[in-house]
């Protein structure tokens, strides 16, 4: 869809509000709800990839280095990854406007 | 006109004719009192081949509304039936149906909702959808429902509308009673109503996400497409009623008119209560008094112009409904009644009565009696909400 979500009128929506593109989710922009972020020691990290196992949103993957990382246009940062990091690579730390 | 058979038979086998006229793919049902003869039947059709769908027996009224939105999600032509507690346990996805645009048609055969338990007719369970944003077609008599079955396909299936419909008839007092029928032929019915083809339907070419969520950003938006369709709807429902009016012989409308036009006292009715009061409405004006009728076809889309076109003459307009809103303005439908007045420089005074409930008969003698206290209620400038009909005190 070319208009963004916050653009689409009710006329703009198909039948039943019927989604055709697939993985549409995708766009959809949930590190919004994030109140925490991950903020990491990677010196400590082992590359267990332990937290990316256990983050429920699915958004944590190897950056360049292969360090593990969320995704931070999709972390919610409900801190399970830092709750599971056992080498305590990843601090939970206030997200400040 | 055409070619007809007129036949005596119970109701429900009627409807279930009714809806076998119409071809369905998918019959998805749970059997329910007083809805059981109408799925019973389109199962021994289905099981005899001599109609030709996909007969799923379910284990739920829940799981009954699931199916028939799978199945007219891909395009499949889809009933179901039900009634009560059946429509109470559906209720959850009775609400997934429409806003995901589903055109399925369901009978309910309106019964009481329990407690206590009670197999007879009233119109609580029929009220209990109200907000489903499903259409809502009422019958008074069988030949009504048999017709209204045919026109709730051709309209809920209108791509102008692609909504689902509810056809309302009281439990018993139609589904259980043998009335003389008029069946039109099936090449009549296949002329009537177009194969069904759902604009987006579910194809594993053609992938698509339905019944997604929305987040608060387009939420709202949604509901407003939704409410906007089934506004839109009337038109398409009273162009399908004269085009059904034209090619079968028999006219509906909204609001049904019985000498209402420049009647001082009206009386209002749903369901078959008003086939009994048009008897009370026809001797009281052979006794010379005032009074005249109008019965209500369609329930939602609410037809308030309708309404006000049809009690523009009257002082008084007396409600009788079937169904309690506890503590509540008085029945469901006198509010919707009296919020189409509200703001009306012109409007009557409106008396509600509740009577019926739970299967009890209301007679002739009954409805003049309600028309008597409804016209002595008006003068007397009670402000009672309503009053209940019948009840010992």
């Amino acid at each position: 869809m070319a208009k963004s979500e916050n653009e689409l009128t009710w006329k703009d929506l198909k039948i039943g509000a019927i989604i055709e593109a697939p993985g549409s989710a995708r766009s959809y922009e949930s590190g919004t709800w994030r109140s925490q972020r991950p903020t990491y020691d990677f010196t400590k990290c082992i590359k267990c990839g332990l937290c990316a196992l256990f983050c429920p949103e699915g958004c944590i993957g190897q950056n360049d280095e292969g360090y593990f990382e969320a995704d931070l246009f999709y972390c919610k940062g409900c801190g399970i990854c830092a709750r599971e990091c056992w080498p305590r690579v990843i601090k939970m730390e206030e997200e400040v406007e | 006109m055409t070619t007809t058979t007129r036949v005596g038979i119970e109701v429900s086998i009627a409807l279930a004719d009714a809806v076998k006229l119409c071809n369905p793919d998918v019959v998805a049902a749970y059997p329910i009192t007083p809805q059981t003869h109408i799925v019973e039947h389109l199962a021994e059709l289905v099981a005899n081949g001599e109609l030709d769908a996909e007969y799923i027996p379910v284990e739920s009224e829940h799981s009954a509304m699931s199916a028939c939105l799978g199945s007219s999600a891909a395009g499949a032509r889809t009933f179901t039936a039900t009634a009560s507690q059946g429509l109470s346990l559906m209720n959850e996805v009775v609400y997934v149906a429409a806003p995901m645009r589903l055109p399925i048609v369901m009978a309910v055969a309106n019964r009481a909702l329990s407690a206590p338990l009670s197999i007879w007719c009233d119109h609580s369970d029929l009220m209990s959808v109200r907000d489903t944003g499903w259409i809502q077609i009422i019958s008074e008599n069988g030949q009504q429902t048999v017709d209204n079955i045919i026109c709730a396909f051709r309209i809920a299936e209108d791509n102008r509308v692609l909504l689902p419909a509810m056809v309302h008839l009281d439990g018993f007092n139609l589904t259980h009673v043998i009335e003389p029928i008029t069946f039109p032929e099936q090449s009549e019915v296949d002329n009537f109503l177009p194969p069904f083809k759902f604009p987006l339907p579910l194809n594993p070419d053609r992938p698509v996400a339905m019944g997604d969520f929305a987040p608060p950003i387009i939420f709202t938006e949604a509901k407003w497409a939704h409410e906007n369709v089934i506004k839109n709807a009337k038109d398409v429902i009273v162009e399908c009623w004269n085009d059904f009016g034209k090619a079968f012989g028999r006219q509906y409308c909204p609001i049904e008119k019985h000498y209402s036009d420049g009647a001082k006292v009206l009386l209002m009715t749903m369901g078959s209560t008003g086939e009994t009061a048009s008897v009370a409405v026809d001797e009281m004006r052979a006794d010379g008094q005032d009074v005249g009728q109008i019965r209500l076809r369609l329930w939602r889309p609410f037809p308030f112009e309708e309404l006000r076109e049809a009690a523009k003459d009257a002082d008084v307009l007396i409600i009788m409904e079937r169904s309690i809103s506890y503590g509540g303005p008085g029945g469901p439908l006198s509010s919707e009644v009296k919020s189409a007045f509200y703001n009306q420089d012109k409007k009557p005074k409106i008396v509600s009565f509740v009577g019926g409930l739970g299967g009890r008969d209301v007679t002739v003698g009954g409805f003049k009696d309600i028309i008597n206290k409804g016209v002595e209620i008006a003068a007397s400038g009670s402000d009672n909400e309503y009053e209940i009909y019948g009840v010992r005190e």
